[in-house]
């Protein structure tokens, strides 16, 4: 049995610990509300750059020769992941979970004998991923330095994928990340933005008639990547509003669990204490009896 | 009947700016100006760097973008941008740094004659704003 003093060491770091987990919450509930509302601003250039893009690749007569980027290599040998992680730690499974999604595709990639790199955003996706992959990835970026996300960074990532495309380095170009639902649910994703994935929900009749200037082909040419960066830079946002809320929740219930903790080691300290006492007492009994 | 129509420019952080009463918008398409007034035919460009005006009851507007896209469409006009600038509000030093690693880019010699024509567009276009 523990001594009343080691009890109440324990009680008070468990408090302090629980006085940073509140505090770690609080500021993620701030810097939530921050990201999310990012998100949401981000959402109505991604949508229309996509309704541009599904448009316009309708419109291509000539689908041979539409751009790589839009009807890819025509080869699906070498895939490039890119995952994307977070910073830093204490979010729950944010990072494990993008991890464990991009480590299926991996193993599926091997057993399909084909091959692939890997291109890691974030230093804690680096982490876990370099223990077991360290030969195939490519390269590590990180935003540590950059307060909030921003488009220049997404800019940044998306030119290293477009030139390693033209210099035929891989053939198709996957991204991971955390898709924000609410706070307590954020699903990993693996989007697929080279060759693009273009979902043609609309019907023949109501497609739009546009007027291109110049031709299609050559406005594709240059819409494709700056959709990339779009792509890239939606997936930061919604990754920075997944770690917040990830961490919110972790931080939640790390503090719940230390006040438990705290409930359970009083009673025992108490207990304890008690016990002391009524054993003080019988013994100062048992020796007046005896003289 | 009224001759407005309705603008929406949002670059990739937020909607820059939305408008419901505009009569005339001047874009610095790819190839060339282009006006577009209200019930202009549904149409997909691009930009090149250049001032982007906009007409409206209380007077114009006037904006500097690098690059973008722009849809019309049922008498709504977006334009996609990731570089845009009220000309009003605009920061020389930014202006002349801008300029100063433009004409840099212009030193190179492995360019094709296409970004070549957009990066002398740009100095242009940047020397025009400094010198007002």
């Amino acid at each position: 049995m523990a001594s009343l003093d080691d009890l109440k060491k324990r009680i008070t770091s468990v408090k302090s610990t629980q006085k940073i987990t509140k505090a770690m919450k609080m500021v993620a509930a701030a810097k939530l509300k921050r990201a999310q509302e990012n998100a949401e601003k981000g959402r109505p250039y991604s949508e229309k750059m996509n309704n541009i893009i599904l448009n316009l690749s309708n419109g291509i007569s000539d689908k041979e020769n539409a751009p790589k980027l839009l009807a890819g290599t025509g080869q699906d040998k070498v895939h490039l992941c890119v995952v994307l992680t977070s910073d830093r730690g204490l979010c729950g499974g944010f990072n494990s979970n993008i991890i464990k999604k991009a480590k299926a595709y991996f193993s599926k990639m091997v057993s399909e004998g084909k091959n692939f790199k890997i291109i890691t955003v974030g230093s804690k996706g680096d982490d876990q991923l370099k223990r077991q992959y360290n030969d195939k990835i490519v390269e590590r970026i990180s935003f540590k330095d950059s307060k909030n996300v921003n488009f220049f960074d997404a800019e940044k990532v998306s030119k290293m994928i477009i030139e390693s495309f033209q210099k035929n380095e891989f053939d198709v170009c996957t991204i991971f990340y955390n898709r924000f639902k609410n706070v307590i649910t954020q699903i990993p994703q693996a989007q697929q933005i080279i060759p693009l994935e273009t979902s043609d929900t609309k019907k023949e009749d109501e497609k739009d008639n546009y007027e291109f200037e110049p031709e299609e082909d050559e406005i594709l040419g240059n819409l494709l990547p700056k959709n990339i960066s779009t792509q890239i830079f939606k997936a930061m946002l919604e990754n920075s509003a997944s770690e917040q809320g990830s961490r919110m929740s972790a931080m939640d219930n790390a503090t719940r669990n230390a006040g438990e903790m705290v409930d359970k080691l009083t009673i025992q300290y108490n207990r304890s204490r008690q016990a002391a006492i009524t054993k003080e007492l019988i013994e100062i009994i048992s020796g007046a009896e005896s003289l | 009947m009224s001759e407005e129509f309705k603008l929406e420019i949002v670059n990739p952080e937020k909607s820059f700016l939305n408008k419901e009463d505009v009569s005339e918008v001047v874009v610095p398409a790819f190839e060339g100006e282009m006006g577009i007034l209200k019930d202009h035919i549904s149409i997909i460009s691009f930009l090149k760097p250049g001032i982007l005006k906009v007409f409206s009851k209380r007077g114009e507007d006037k904006y500097y973008v690098e690059d973008g896209i722009i849809e019309f469409k049922e008498n709504t006009l977006s334009v996609l941008t990731s570089s845009i600038f009220s000309l009003d509000k605009i920061d020389k030093n930014y202006i002349s740094q801008s300029l100063s690693e433009t004409e840099k880019l212009l030193g190179k010699d492995d360019l094709d004659d296409q970004s070549r024509f957009l990066i002398s567009q740009k100095i242009d276009v940047l020397k025009s704003i400094n010198s007002n």
